[in-house]
């Protein structure tokens, strides 16, 4: 649907966003606290037990949740959220970076930022192979100088790496 | 006069080569982060904190602090020429800020905003000087139960005075709470809410929460509104800055609310956004040239950014003296504070002289070199942001990745920076404000440790928050500010004669 003529004016409401965000909030709270209750919310020999402040913390965040639920649903905005043209720029960059993140423990975090930055730089900003190529090669290595030699910082590491002997 | 002995000394610390080195360093950091869209003075901060881990915490702090300054500097460049704020503060300078630059006056605004930027900041560091110590000397004698009134009041401060829903400020602090709870309870030595997961042994790392609520969340915003950079030139010559400060002594009695503003609102932590906000509007409604304000008035651009500077600047007033931070930025540093081993609050005073005099000392000369390079660099860093954001966007996505992993060395913060990321996105769109979800991460196990401390006291009653003048006084004043907007609703109310229909 990325082509559609609606793609501008149509997408998920506001309020619907905020009941859902305002309901995820909640359920945060609800776990808070049932953790609260599995360390106890009572008096001690300390004075209060682990859960007694974060109970009452659970509670209120369910309370101001539920509130913000149902204000957002009867009062808030019916406006857009955002269009499903903006949400697809948005989920430009949250897909390539969850991937990002998911293999930095395996190829390193050196590896990884190349492939990003090429990524980006060839596929959304579409310049040339010679330019991408030197922006994502030099700013890793610009890095591993600044991190690894100057600060004494190491950063996760991959096969390359290794086979490289750094 | 004490303090001006302590202050000698601050500066005999800071002027060292090494230390004016981290100084300029600092500052050209921090601007190139305030105009950079999604590196902002809290997480630029956080993410070169753990960079300071091996650095004399003096040294450590004079840059970070810096990097902080420049943040402030930054925002107003990106505001006037390319009517981008680099920085919720500097929102309300885009009013007259952008105007004036299409006018072919970007010159004049920039020096005027600069140069309000400093008067702001200086006027906040005075303040400092001459008020920490007092408050820190008084705040020595709290007990616990006054300990957590503050933390009270400073939560409260942001219920009655953030423009966004109430419940909202309420929901998201809490959930900062609850989110400090997490991992082993300070007090016990328990674990608690980790539901057996390893990763979360030693809980949220405010850290981690910072870089991604605030760098890739805003990341987000920016793709999403398809930002595309178009600036105004930007040239500043010294007879530009002359004339400019020529005319700039007529707005003193603007400067001077401004400050005042400014400083008010940096110390309750309402912030810098806030301030700069009431500051123009107030200037909008007594100048003279008030119905002319958004067309370019050298006035609107004063008034947001001085109140911006001095609340910047005076939020770290209750940060070094009680140890209750008043921004987001402040929080970082005092997170910082802890990492290098030394305990935020009235004993630094007395424990740690040469720090916090050295500190206060940078402050001082900070502002004055930060002056200097700014009026002198403008060009180079409006420069930076004409570099396209799609090369820019993913480059700071690997900054902010290195520094969520630096903080501890773990892969798992990386994946924690994503999800604080998303959730940025999310609350800002829907109206959450950020910066007391991040103190509450930030405070939650020392505001939880006096609240259980005094309950000890007390063998569980809720009386010793009001068992003596002091502390009953900053309950109540904590209590009036959480209430305010109901208090002010129903004044207005009373206000307003019941008219017959």
């Amino acid at each position: 649907m990325s082509n559609s003529p609606n793609d501008s004016s149509s997408g998920p409401r506001q309020h619907l966003v905020e009941v859902g965000v305002a309901a995820f909030m909640a359920l945060l709270g609800v776990i808070t606290v049932i953790g609260s209750l599995q360390v106890g919310i009572g008096w001690g020999a300390e004075g209060p037990k682990s859960g007694f402040f974060p109970f009452w913390i659970g509670l209120i965040v369910v309370a101001t949740s539920l509130y913000n639920l149902v204000r957002a649903y009867t009062h808030g905005s019916r406006k857009l959220f955002a269009n499903w043209h903006e949400l697809t720029q948005v989920l430009k960059v949250v897909l390539p970076l969850t991937i990002y993140v998911g293999v930095i423990p395996w190829i390193g975090i050196y590896i990884a930022s190349a492939l990003l930055i090429a990524g980006f730089m060839r596929w959304i900003g579409r310049y040339s192979w010679l330019l991408t190529l030197t922006i994502s090669i030099a700013l890793p290595v610009v890095t591993y100088i600044t991190f690894e030699m100057w600060f004494l910082v190491p950063l996760p590491k991959g096969p390359l790496e290794d086979l490289l002997g750094l | 006069m004490d303090s001006i002995g302590d202050l000698m000394a601050g500066f005999a610390v800071v002027l060292s080569w090494q230390n004016l080195l981290y100084m300029v360093i600092g500052i050209v950091l921090g601007v190139i982060i305030g105009v950079l869209p999604g590196l902002g003075g809290a997480n630029g901060v956080a993410i070169l904190l753990p960079l300071t881990f091996s650095m004399s915490p003096t040294s450590a702090i004079i840059l970070l602090s810096c990097i902080y300054w420049g943040a402030l500097f930054g925002g107003a460049i990106t505001s006037i020429l390319f009517n981008i704020p680099g920085e919720p503060w500097s929102v309300a300078t885009t009013f007259d800020g952008h105007p004036m630059a299409q006018n072919g006056k970007a010159g004049e605004a920039l020096t005027a905003a600069f140069t309000s930027s400093f008067v702001g900041a200086l006027f906040a560091v005075i303040v400092i000087t001459l008020a920490a110590p007092l408050v820190a000397s008084f705040a020595l004698q709290f007990g616990p139960a006054e300990k957590f009134s503050v933390f009270f009041l400073a939560f409260c401060s942001f219920v009655g005075m953030g423009k966004e829903p109430p419940t909202k400020t309420i929901a998201a602090m809490m959930l900062g709470f609850a989110l400090a709870a997490v991992g082993t309870d300070t007090v016990t030595g328990q674990l608690r809410l980790t539901f057996g997961s390893h990763e979360l042994l030693s809980g949220f790392d405010f850290l981690v929460a910072v870089i991604g609520l605030f760098g890739i969340g805003e990341i987000l915003l920016t793709m999403e509104e398809g930002l595309s950079f178009k600036g105004k030139a930007a040239s500043i010559n010294p007879t530009v800055v002359w004339q400019t400060w020529k005319e700039l002594p007529r707005y003193w009695m603007t400067s001077l609310r401004s400050c005042l503003i400014g400083c008010w609102m940096g110390i309750t932590p309402a912030g810098a956004t806030p301030a700069s906000f009431m500051s123009y509007g107030i200037a909008k409604r007594t100048s003279r040239k008030g119905d002319k304000f958004g067309s370019g008035e050298i006035e609107g651009v004063i008034a947001p950014e001085t109140a911006a500077h001095a609340a910047g600047t005076s939020a770290l007033l209750p940060m070094l003296s009680l140890g209750v931070p008043g921004s987001p930025t402040a929080a970082v540093l005092l997170g910082g504070l802890l990492i290098w081993g030394l305990q935020p609050g009235p004993l630094l005073f007395v424990e740690q002289k040469d720090f916090v005099w050295g500190l206060i000392a940078s402050m001082y000369l900070g502002n004055i070199v930060g002056l200097i390079i700014v009026l002198t660099m403008v060009p180079f860093f409006a420069a930076i942001l004409r570099v396209p954001f799609s090369i820019i966007a993913p480059i700071i996505l690997v900054i902010c990745a290195i520094g969520a992993y630096t903080v501890h060395n773990n892969t798992f913060d990386v994946v924690m920076m994503l999800v604080f990321g998303v959730a940025g996105y999310f609350l800002k769109k829907c109206n959450y404000p950020l910066a007391p979800l991040v103190l509450a991460i930030v405070l939650g196990d020392k505001a939880e440790e006096s609240f259980r401390q005094s309950l000890l006291i007390s063998q569980g009653g809720l009386g010793v928050f009001f068992s003596n003048g002091l502390v009953s006084t900053i309950m109540v004043l904590g209590l009036v500010a959480l209430f305010w907007p109901a208090l002010s609703n129903l004044y207005a109310r009373l206000l307003t004669p019941a008219r017959p229909t």
